[in-house]
């Protein structure tokens, strides 16, 4: 459903991404790993519409995303979580929610409901994504007085809120203890369940392992390996870029 | 009472400003057009009622929409540059506008009277409200008027989610991009009916002091605009009210023996709210310490009793 074709970025000398290819299959949790500095984050910008790319290629379900601009690839059926928690701190949970909120398909309200209604409806629809993450009775909590578990997943629960097709997630286990990494677990297969793609872009591998259908490393921007979890494990060339050393392969974390 | 009714009326129109600027900062722009969007409303809206002899309420209608048209079309530009360049752009057409009207001749005879925009002598005698028996008290009923209504619809956008996406824009554009808010649409918008607000203001002020010239327009009075909302903070439009009532009740009026060592005193509070409470004066905590003050108080004046 998605596909990247000979992806390539530079920022002035630094050539970030530097020629990727890759296809999700819809309804796939597909991995994208590599050391620090490869080319990930910048992966997921320019697939968001952060970056325009150097060249080459971005298709949803065939159509070029290049010529969709940023805000408008959400309703393309893209969504986002960032490296960097980036939550509207100052709004309350439940606000942060009705910022990115996109009705179901083919019950969406008209242009001045959306805007300037406040439907109970809708926010009792809010409320159910809260309790699914996790967050029901902080609704009227402001987002930035949550603690940091619970940011990331209002971060995540905001990137649902937009109904995505696929949802672009940058390292959401960074910064979580071992309990908060298998609730993640849970939720990414709880998204692929409802029907969602997922781009998982990580460095934790308990989540990488266990969640993703497929993987592609990237080292210097250049994909060097895609495959199963277990054939990524096993692929030596692998082990060498991204893990240092065979021995801490099967270590982790990374 | 004339007196006090001058300071309503000062109050009032300022107030206006502030929340026109207020509507900006929401979405993070500091913009010093305010000033611009002023002159504009005022201009439009006194040739409306002295050269064309328009009822009140229609020119400053007309005289608003011209200002929310135009800072329709400057809000495109001005979305491109951001922070420090944004606030040169701003000031840059403030100025051009003054300029224009400084320059603006347009001298029509009334009923064999030379009425109009007469370019470096000002714009005088736009005597409306005293030509249709209007009475002081019944103006600053009107500014007031406007006012409330102002900030009951400005409180009503918090209401709705189309307040929540300004907010949202403020915070972290980047975030609200990626959740699909279109950051142009939403500045422009917020610019426009900054625009709207800033013109009303400058239709009332013309006609109720019934003479504008270019010193009325300078970039102080943005600087002011920024500064009410600034100071009162963006919680809710509530503290941009105290803050006008403040600084130019307070500052402006109540020491007026200090004459221009007042600006002094104005440009230190703004440094000091911008370090210590980049938040605004007059937000939550505030009313927290005044709360916990006068409970201290009260427990205190018990323990005397
Ligand atoms: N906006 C930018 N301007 C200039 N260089 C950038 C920019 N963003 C990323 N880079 C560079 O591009 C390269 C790839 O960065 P990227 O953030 O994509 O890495 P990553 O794989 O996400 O790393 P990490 O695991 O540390 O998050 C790095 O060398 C980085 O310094
Ligand atoms: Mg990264």
């Amino acid at each position: 459903m998605l596909e990247v074709r000979n992806l390539v970025k530079h920022f002035g000398g630094v050539r970030a991404v530097d020629g990727l290819d890759f296809k999700i299959q819809q309804g796939e949790v597909f991995g994208l790993i590599g050391p620090n500095g490869s080319g990930k984050s910048t992966t997921v910008n320019l697939v968001c519409g952060v970056f325009a790319p150097t060249d080459g290629e971005i298709l949803l379900d065939g159509i070029d995303l290049g010529a969709i601009a940023p805000h408008n690839r959400v309703d393309a059926g893209v969504a986002r979580t960032f490296q960097n928690i980036r939550l509207f701190s100052e709004l309350t949970v439940w606000q942060n929610l009705w910022v990115a909120w996109r009705d179901q398909p083919g019950q969406e309200q008209g242009w001045v409901s959306n805007w300037f209604g406040r439907s109970p409806a809708r926010r009792q629809e809010i409320q159910k994504l809260l309790e699914f993450s996790g967050l029901g009775d902080k609704a009227d909590h402001l987002a930035g007085n949550l603690a940091f578990g619970e940011q990331r997943r209002l971060e995540l629960a905001r990137a649902m809120a937009s109904k995505p097709k696929l949802i672009l997630l940058d390292e959401p286990a960074a910064g979580m203890n071992s309990a908060e990494i298998k609730d993640l677990c849970q939720r990414v297969l709880a998204m692929k369940e409802m029907g969602m793609t997922v781009l998982l872009v990580e460095h934790v591998m308990e989540l990488v392992m266990n969640v993703t259908d497929r993987i592609t490393v990237l080292n210097f921007g250049k994909p060097i390996a895609q495959g199963t979890p277990i054939e990524i494990q096993n692929n030596k060339l692998v082990q060498e870029a991204y893990f240092g050393s065979a021995e801490n392969a099967h270590g982790g974390v990374s | 009472m004339t007196y006090l009714l001058g300071i309503l009326q000062t109050i009032g129109v300022h107030t206006l400003l502030g929340l026109s600027a207020y509507l900006l900062l929401l979405t993070g722009q500091l913009s010093l057009a305010q000033v611009g969007f002023f002159a504009i409303g005022a201009y439009v809206s006194g040739i409306l009622t002295v050269i064309f002899s328009w009822n009140i309420f229609a020119a400053l209608a007309l005289g608003s929409l011209m200002a929310g048209f135009f800072a329709f079309l400057v809000g495109f530009p001005a979305l491109r540059v951001k922070g420090l360049m944004l606030v040169v752009a701003t000031i840059s057409f403030s100025e051009i506008v003054r300029l224009f009207f400084f320059n603006l001749s347009w001298r029509v005879n009334v009923n064999g009277v030379e009425v109009g925009p007469d370019s470096t002598q000002g714009f005088r005698e736009i005597r409306y409200f005293a030509a249709n028996g209007w009475e002081q008290i019944h103006i600053v009923g009107l500014i007031w008027f406007v006012v409330m209504v102002v900030m009951l619809a400005l409180w009503w956008l918090d209401q709705v989610r189309a307040g929540a996406v300004l907010r949202a824009v403020g915070t972290d554009e980047l975030a609200a991009q990626s959740s699909g808010i279109n950051l142009t649409m939403v500045k422009v918008a917020a610019m426009t009916g900054g625009g709207v607000i800033a013109g009303i203001g400058g239709g009332l002020f013309a006609h109720s002091t019934t003479y504008v010239d270019h010193h009325t327009f300078v970039i102080l009075l943005a600087t002011f605009a920024v500064s009410y909302p600034i100071i009162g903070g963006l919680r809710s439009v509530i503290g941009t009210l105290l803050a006008v009532i403040f600084i130019q009740g307070f500052i402006i009026e109540g020491l007026r023996f200090m004459g221009d060592y007042r600006n002094l005193i104005f440009g230190l509070l703004i440094i000091l709210v911008m370090n210590m409470r980049p938040q605004g004066l007059l937000d939550g905590h505030l009313v927290a310490d005044i709360r916990k003050l006068l409970a201290k108080l009260t427990k205190g004046g018990k323990a005397d009793a």
